[in-house]
């Protein structure tokens, strides 16, 4: 039935037709692609987020007197389907650059993507090393605090435990494998004497938590890292709760202390745990305060971490332009380059040497009061202190 | 000693769970054949329902209460769903029935973010189970206790109600022999929809009664769909003791496995089903499949090949693509691209299904086997493009040969769940094995050379393949061969009889369709620059068999319009709305509804009608049930 190719055609021209608006020249377009349909508990919260910025940013007359218009795209959660949401809004949308990505995945293939087609791209969320690292390109900067970054601050208040024997539980894939592996590293390094007595890997999303929670107490380690989240971590929670599994145990948790996966646990919060976050009701910086007002005022609600990202990803590429005052993708990334700006956290810089953003995050202990879960005696870590020195980050990074 | 006793506990527990939602799938299955794919969208309503019902209404009463009438209310939206949607398409082709829950269970996941929120949600706990027993100084919650005490008393009531009533009866003399019963005068209507309620309740509760010690959020149905086909699958479609032994041997192979390789479990209901299929291809408990009385891929309108005037409409239609980079830009040109790889990936699915009567629930596997040879091929042995896009399905062929090998030993859901558990393994291998296939950050940079790099050339030479992969494909239909692969679905025995190797036939065909999967997903790593183990999993394999039904099992080539029109809309879709699966499961609802043979398929009955009745011909319709 090969005839009915026609058809096929005539759909992807209509597809084609629908999407190749002219860019007016009064407006300077930037495309996002994010995972909205896959993970809305955080991805809500980031559009929010870059909405408010976008908001912010026109009111405050543009860049350099041209509107801002995002062109936001669902990716599904897919690698491919993010590729092909790139081309569209690179080849339809004639975008200026690329932002947005949760996963780390789909993340790389954005970022592979732009090295290939010449495009910028400026990484939201995705938290894996390779990005800036093993595998960065020129054409790719990245916000958020990278794994490595996360695992130093960790580890930083976990060396001071008296604990020497740690269990390990994460879910099976790059981002749990490489958390632990960063962390083992590090920690060992801070202290030799400490002994890791058991690992445990559930599958992303599936976790068998009863099971996961008695083979780690059989081991009966002193401390235990956590790098689980979302529901696996409720159950993961629930389960060692009622077990007793973190009775008389530090536990050490990345991205505990973000509103997305700590509030879901409501009353069954464990208290004590050290962990990285968010404590949005405990910032009392005027830069905060400033932003904090106006998401409340916009939209009611108050913010999770991914707002902040959504917000600072389009302000900084709002900066970005601004410097370069061109869409040139060499002009964007010299500009890009050693660019200091505001943030609701403080000053940050993307840096020259790896194109990672300096943005920090807060690292404190998780408490309980009135049924819900707090990040009690939280102190911002500068992302810039805890990033390996210059010359070992040129070894890490291929050369462009 | 406590430990592992009460690690053995623990595995029941989870067994207990499991055997709630596998023995309501067995039941649906059992008596209408139906592959329901929705079962996890029913679980996930009933935790979702149970959850606004907890909270509302406290206490004791209001919680247990709550649980039950969240399983009743979600019975009953299952029974809308039988009466409303599924009675329309239960003459419809073998395995049509999953297309519309697949597009169910799409919408639901998109209503549920719609109406609870975007965020997890954590249910209360179970009065009176709030905490632990001590056991030696080992916890056990109480409420897992709970649920070990439960799961036998469910299995007593549904074998009470099976063996006991005249309803149980009817059921069982329906699981064996569907025609029997019809013929005896049963109603079947009213049987199939007690049943699918039935079914759907016991989803639902297993659903219900996960919110103590689980998240309620959108993606719960997927988590457990796949797992519960599977123990289904191991303990033997249609029985219920099969399906709660399963459960119990995978949970407690599970909370044994992790103790000594904690990366089992990502894995492991699979190799299990893997195991117990090649050593009993019907499951623990099941039995062989009574001979069907109706052919497998009966071809209401018998095949043939185009004739002259047809030929020239497809060149014509060919050479009408091929006209698109003249007026189209580069986005619609890779969009086509993907659009042509998917036709070849579809036609390769669809020769094995309609052809050789296999349906595949894992052909993602060759897709994605072909996808990594070329990036190895390209990335690690720096090889030009054409070569590896030549050498790169040949990993296709080989694990279609390995794997062929041991599938094409079963027929029928069997064949298809055996499929699954392979694809599932390759992609664990690719998921894992972190130092050659780079784990989930997949290999990067594999971009076509010069001379393909354009969306032009890349857009032609993607036809140019499609073009020639499905006219070899056709012509394979209409070769000795084919006709030997139609002769074994059709009737293995006749066949036999008549000296056809019926499996080495399949076998071959199985091969063949593997290897031009591979040439699917070599493009496809090209297209995309990356290749991850996305391109084996589940979902790509999903997407594949919607693709082949949309199109239409019993036409020819169905599945090249079954790809383009499903990959175009869903392209579209998802870069128009964030609700695109909602739209998207709306739309395959619908489609099922108003192409009930597929959209081919559909046409080609109008079409072959109104031609019988203009020449006033009943030959066509004559030909319409041929019996065994």
């Amino acid at each position: 039935m090969r005839r009915r190719h026609l058809l096929g055609a005539g759909l992807a021209i209509a597809v084609a037709g629908m999407a190749g608006n002219a860019m007016a020249q009064s407006e300077i377009k930037i495309g996002e692609i994010n995972s909205y349909s896959l993970l809305p508990a955080f991805t809500e919260p980031y559009r929010k987020g870059w909405q408010l910025a976008v908001e912010e940013i026109n009111a405050a007359g543009g860049i350099n007197g041209k509107k801002l218009v995002v062109v936001s795209k669902d990716d599904g959660g897919k690698p491919a389907d993010a590729t092909t949401a790139a081309n569209e809004l690179v080849s339809s949308e004639n975008v200026a650059m690329l932002t947005g990505t949760f996963l780390s995945n789909i993340g790389l293939a954005v970022s592979d993507f732009a090295n290939q087609k010449k495009v910028f791209f400026l990484a939201a969320e995705p938290l894996t090393d390779a990005i800036t690292w093993s595998k960065g390109n020129r054409y790719t900067f990245r916000l958020r605090p990278s794994n490595y970054m996360q695992a130093a601050m960790l580890v930083e208040e976990a060396a001071k435990l008296p604990a020497k024997r740690w269990a390990t539980i994460a879910p099976n894939y790059e981002y749990g494998q490489s958390a632990v592996a960063v962390f083992k590293k590090l920690m060992s390094e801070k202290r030799p004497d400490i002994q890791w007595v058991d690992e445990q890997w559930p599958p992303q999303g599936k976790i068998d938590a009863g099971p996961v929670v008695q083979a780690v107490a059989a081991a009966n380690p002193e401390a235990i890292l956590n790098v689980t989240f979302g529901a696996d971590l409720v159950k993961l929670v629930r389960e060692g709760n009622t077990r007793g599994l973190f009775k008389n145990r530090s536990v050490v948790s990345f991205l505990t202390g973000e509103p997305e996966y700590l509030d879901p646990l409501k009353d069954e919060t464990p208290e004590g745990w050290i962990v990285t976050g968010y404590p949005w009701y405990d910032i009392k910086t005027p830069d905060h305060d400033k932003f904090l007002k106006a998401y409340q005022a916009k939209f009611n609600d108050y913010p999770r971490l991914g707002s902040i990202v959504g917000y600072q990803t389009i302000k900084a590429a709002a900066a970005i332009l601004a410097k370069a005052n061109s869409t040139d993708p060499e002009k964007l990334i010299a500009a890009t380059e050693d660019l200091s700006m505001p943030s609701p956290f403080g000053e940050i810089t993307f840096r020259k040497i790896d194109h990672q953003s300096t943005l920090g995050a807060f690292v404190g202990k998780t408490a309980l009061k009135d049924g819900k879960g707090l990040m009690v005696g939280s102190v911002y870590r500068k992302g810039a202190d805890y990033l390996p020195g210059d010359a070992e980050v040129a070894k890490l990074r291929p050369k462009d | 000693m406590a430990f592992y006793f009460v690690q053995f506990l623990t595995g029941l527990a989870s067994a207990a769970s499991l055997f709630l939602v596998a023995s309501g799938l067995s039941i649906i299955f059992g008596v209408t054949r139906i592959v329901n794919f929705a079962h996890g969208a029913f679980y996930m309503l009933g935790a979702y329902v149970a959850f606004t019902l907890t909270e509302r209404f406290s206490g004791a009463l209001g919680f247990w209460g709550g649980i039950v009438a969240a399983a009743l209310v979600v019975a009953v939206v299952g029974v809308l769903v039988e009466m409303v949607l599924l009675r329309r398409i239960y003459h419809a082709p073998e395995l049509f029935q999953l297309l519309a829950t697949f597009g169910l269970t799409l919408m639901v996941q998109d209503i549920v973010v719609m109406i609870w929120g975007p965020d997890d949600l954590l249910g209360r706990r179970a009065p009176g189970f709030k905490g632990a027993v001590d056991f030696f100084g080992q916890n056990i919650p109480s409420y897992d206790l709970f649920l070990i005490a439960l799961s036998p008393v469910v299995l007593g009531i549904l074998w009470l109600l099976f063996q006991r009533t005249r309803w149980g009866v009817l059921v069982r003399a329906a699981t064996q022999d569907r025609d029997m019963v019809a013929a005896l005068g049963v109603n079947q209507k009213w049987l199939f929809t007690s049943v699918f309620a039935l079914g759907v309740f016991l989803a639902a509760l297993g659903g219900a009664l996960q919110i103590p010690r689980d998240a309620v959020h959108h993606a719960l149905d997927l988590r457990i769909i796949v797992e519960v086909f599977v123990v289904v699958v191991i303990g033997g479609l249609g029985s219920i003791i099969g399906a709660f032994v399963a459960a119990v041997l995978v949970s407690e192979l599970n909370a044994f496995g992790i103790l000594i390789f904690p990366k089992i479990s990502i894995i492991l209901v699979f190799l299990v089903m893997a195991v117990v299929l090649i050593v009993r291809p019907w499951g623990l408990f099941g039995k062989p499949e009574a001979a069907a009385r109706r052919t497998p891929g009966l071809t209401v309108n018998p095949w043939r090949p185009l004739n002259s005037a047809e030929r020239l409409m497809s060149v014509g239609a060919l050479a009408l693509a091929a006209m698109l980079p003249l007026f189209a830009g580069n986005y619609a040109l890779t969009v086509g691209s993907e659009i042509a790889i998917f036709v070849i990936f579809a036609a390769s699915l669809h020769f094995l299904m309609s052809v050789g009567g296999l349906a595949s629930f894992g052909h993602a596997a060759y897709f994605g086997l072909g996808a990594y040879g070329v990036a190895f091929l390209a990335k690690a042995a720096g090889l030009p493009m054409i070569v590896s896009l030549l050498l790169g399905p040949v990993l296709g062929l080989l694990g279609a040969a390995v794997f062929g090998f041991f599938a094409v030993q079963l027929s029928g859901v069997y064949f298809a769940m055996l499929t699954l558990a392979f694809a599932q393994i390759v992609w664990s291998i690719a998921f894992q094995w972190v130092a050659v296939t780079g784990g989930d950050n997949g290999i990067l940079g594999v971009w076509p050379d010069k001379w393909a790099a354009g969306p032009a050339a890349f857009y032609w030479l993607s036809l140019a393949i499609a073009a020639v992969a499905v006219t070899v494909l056709r012509v394979i239909v209409f070769s000795p061969f084919g006709f030997a692969l139609r002769a074994t679905r059709d009737s293995p025995l006749r066949s036999e009889a008549i000296g056809i190797n019926g499996k080495r036939v399949q076998w071959t065909a199985f091969v063949i369709s593997g290897t031009v999967a591979g040439i699917g997903g070599a493009l496809f790593a090209y297209l995309k620059g990356s290749v991850f183990p996305d391109s084996l999993g589940i979902s790509l394999s999903v997407d594949a068999l919607v693709m082949v039904l949309l199109g239409g099992v019993e036409t020819v080539s169905g599945a090249v319009i079954g790809a383009i029109v499903f990959k175009a809309a869903n392209i579209w879709l998802v870069s128009q709305t964030d609700l695109s699966k909602l739209v998207l499961g709306g739309f395959i609802v619908l489609m099922v509804v108003a192409f009930p043979k597929g959209i081919v398929g559909t046409l080609e009955t109008i079409w072959n009608r109104r031609r019988s009745t203009d020449t006033k011909s009943a030959l066509a319709t004559s030909r319409v049930e041929v019996a065994e």
